[in-house]
């Protein structure tokens, strides 16, 4: 099941310890039965939407490592990207079990073309680094920040209600990411305080920021039907709640770095299909080609 | 032979946190649980970060100490629910985190429900150094070398040091 226990079998698990080893059981302990009247579908669905938020997300901050304004920095933003790959890896795990048909986390990831992935298209624009040359207004570390800012104040009030669900694996994955993404909140939160209420550069910079990330900020407040459906059941949560909750955190933040929040701006779609439906924004072939190269080049490869 | 074997829970309480080597993994609070039956041990530990790759690790850890004692059917499950909180370092983990320079974390007690609220400029903790004992410390990062940790400066002996965040 998973392609790495070829390599793994008959050791102990002491020579490998990055991924693919050694994380067979990380629902252990949690009732893991799909809750009576649950469509399994719509709850694979909704696990591969939450999931891949977060590993895409996590795979461009990673990016940052080593590019980050200063060494805290990449230090930073490499452990919100661990914790955002953890959470990853315990809602594919999830998302897998479910579906049944014997795709463990790393086939997930690595195996899905783009159109299978369900990430919100926020988490996947290119917010820098810049690949080449010097970084852009809205293509710097200001962009990230405040994608990180949106990402996770959005993530934190929907992860917050989900500590409910009725399905005790995704209530267990919330519970432990609430705690992860009030950091991250805060982090995002004092760097868009300090870039913003800086110099006229970095106003400049945050504000262009804000405006790189605020037309993909209505698609995260937009219910897609399987949501809808399990919100009903009491396993996910409508998006559509949180929005003035999310607003209530932004305005302070933006407050206090003397910025204004941006008049909301209609989601793009493609006949009324985004990124929760499979269609994707340019820079997601990109993403994938990269996050997915190694495995496919070189599979069952580790460290 | 069975008779000569050391208890399975003694053996996994003495086994070393990878990332913090001067805790057991029961100082940190993360071996939940040891059960034998008949051959078979049943270690479950919890992860401290969601992402933390030292899980695997101390999985390993685990395994190797056990067979070391005479158990050769040992399984280590991690579990995710209740989530770990650093009130689980125990008292013992806490002297042994400060005698080695690193500051333990303050108790947070059980977190509330309903939303969560913005921490726009970090409370004045009181951190108190571990070099010398005194208050004036502030936070330099709010992320360390680990998950786990933050980074501090002392304002009076002017050292780094290194303090296991509260989560």
């Amino acid at each position: 099941m998973n392609v790495y226990d070829g390599l793994t079998a008959g050791d102990s698990g002491d020579a490998h310890w990055a991924f693919g080893t050694g994380f067979t059981e990380p629902l252990a302990g949690i009732d893991r039965d799909v809750p009576s009247g649950v469509d399994r579908a719509d709850l694979t669905a909704y696990a591969l939407m939450l999931g891949d938020d977060a590993l895409v997300a996590s795979q461009l901050l990673a990016a940052w490592t080593s590019r980050a304004p200063e060494l805290e920095e990449d230090v930073a933003l490499a452990n919100i990207a661990l914790d955002l790959l953890g959470q990853a890896r315990l809602l594919l795990t999830r998302a897998g079990e479910v579906e049944g048909r014997g795709r463990d986390e790393d086939a997930l990831a690595h195996l899905r073309a783009e159109h299978e992935f369900r990430n919100v298209h926020l988490a996947e624009i290119d917010c820098g680094p810049s690949r080449m040359g010097p970084s852009a207004p809205g293509r710097d570390f200001a962009a990230t920040t405040a994608r990180l800012l949106v990402f996770s104040s959005w993530k934190l009030a929907l992860f917050a209600r989900l500590r409910d669900s009725a399905d005790p694996v995704l209530a267990a994955v919330a519970a432990k990411a609430v705690k992860e993404l009030t950091y991250h909140r805060d982090h995002a939160a004092r760097w868009t305080v300090r870039l913003g209420d800086g110099t006229d550069e970095s106003h400049r910079r945050m504000r262009a920021g804000i405006e790189r990330v605020w037309p993909f900020v209505d698609e995260l407040f937009t219910a897609h039907p399987v949501e809808t459906r399990l919100a009903a059941a009491g396993v996910a949560v409508d998006p559509a709640e949180l929005r003035s909750e999310v607003d209530g955190v932004l305005d302070e933040v933006f407050a206090a770095a003397g910025l204004e929040r941006p008049a909301p701006v209609p989601v793009a779609t493609v006949a009324g299909r985004a990124g929760r439906d499979g269609v994707h924004t340019e820079a997601m072939g990109f993403l994938l080609a990269e996050m997915q190269h190694l495995h496919r080049s070189l599979p069952g490869a580790v460290w | 032979m069975t008779a000569a074997r050391p208890a399975a829970r003694a053996v996994a309480e003495r086994v070393r946190d990878p990332e913090l080597p001067v805790l057991t993994l029961a100082d940190l609070g993360v071996l939940r649980d040891v059960t034998v039956t008949g051959e078979r041990v049943l270690v479950t530990i919890t992860p401290t970060y969601s992402g933390c790759p030292a899980i695997d690790e101390m999985g390993a850890d685990l395994r190797r100490a056990l067979t070391a004692a005479g158990y050769a059917d040992v399984e280590v499950r991690t579990s995710l629910h209740p989530a770990w909180t650093t009130d689980w370092i125990t008292d013992d983990g806490r002297r042994k985190l400060a005698e080695a320079g690193i500051a333990p974390p303050q108790r947070v007690g059980p977190r509330a429900a309903g939303p969560i609220p913005l921490t726009l400029t970090p409370p004045p903790q009181r951190v108190p150094c571990p070099r010398c004992g005194s208050s004036r410390t502030a936070e330099l990062s709010r992320f360390g070398s680990t998950p786990c940790k933050a980074l501090r400066r002392c304002e009076d002996c002017a050292e780094p040091f290194e303090h296991v965040k509260e989560l």
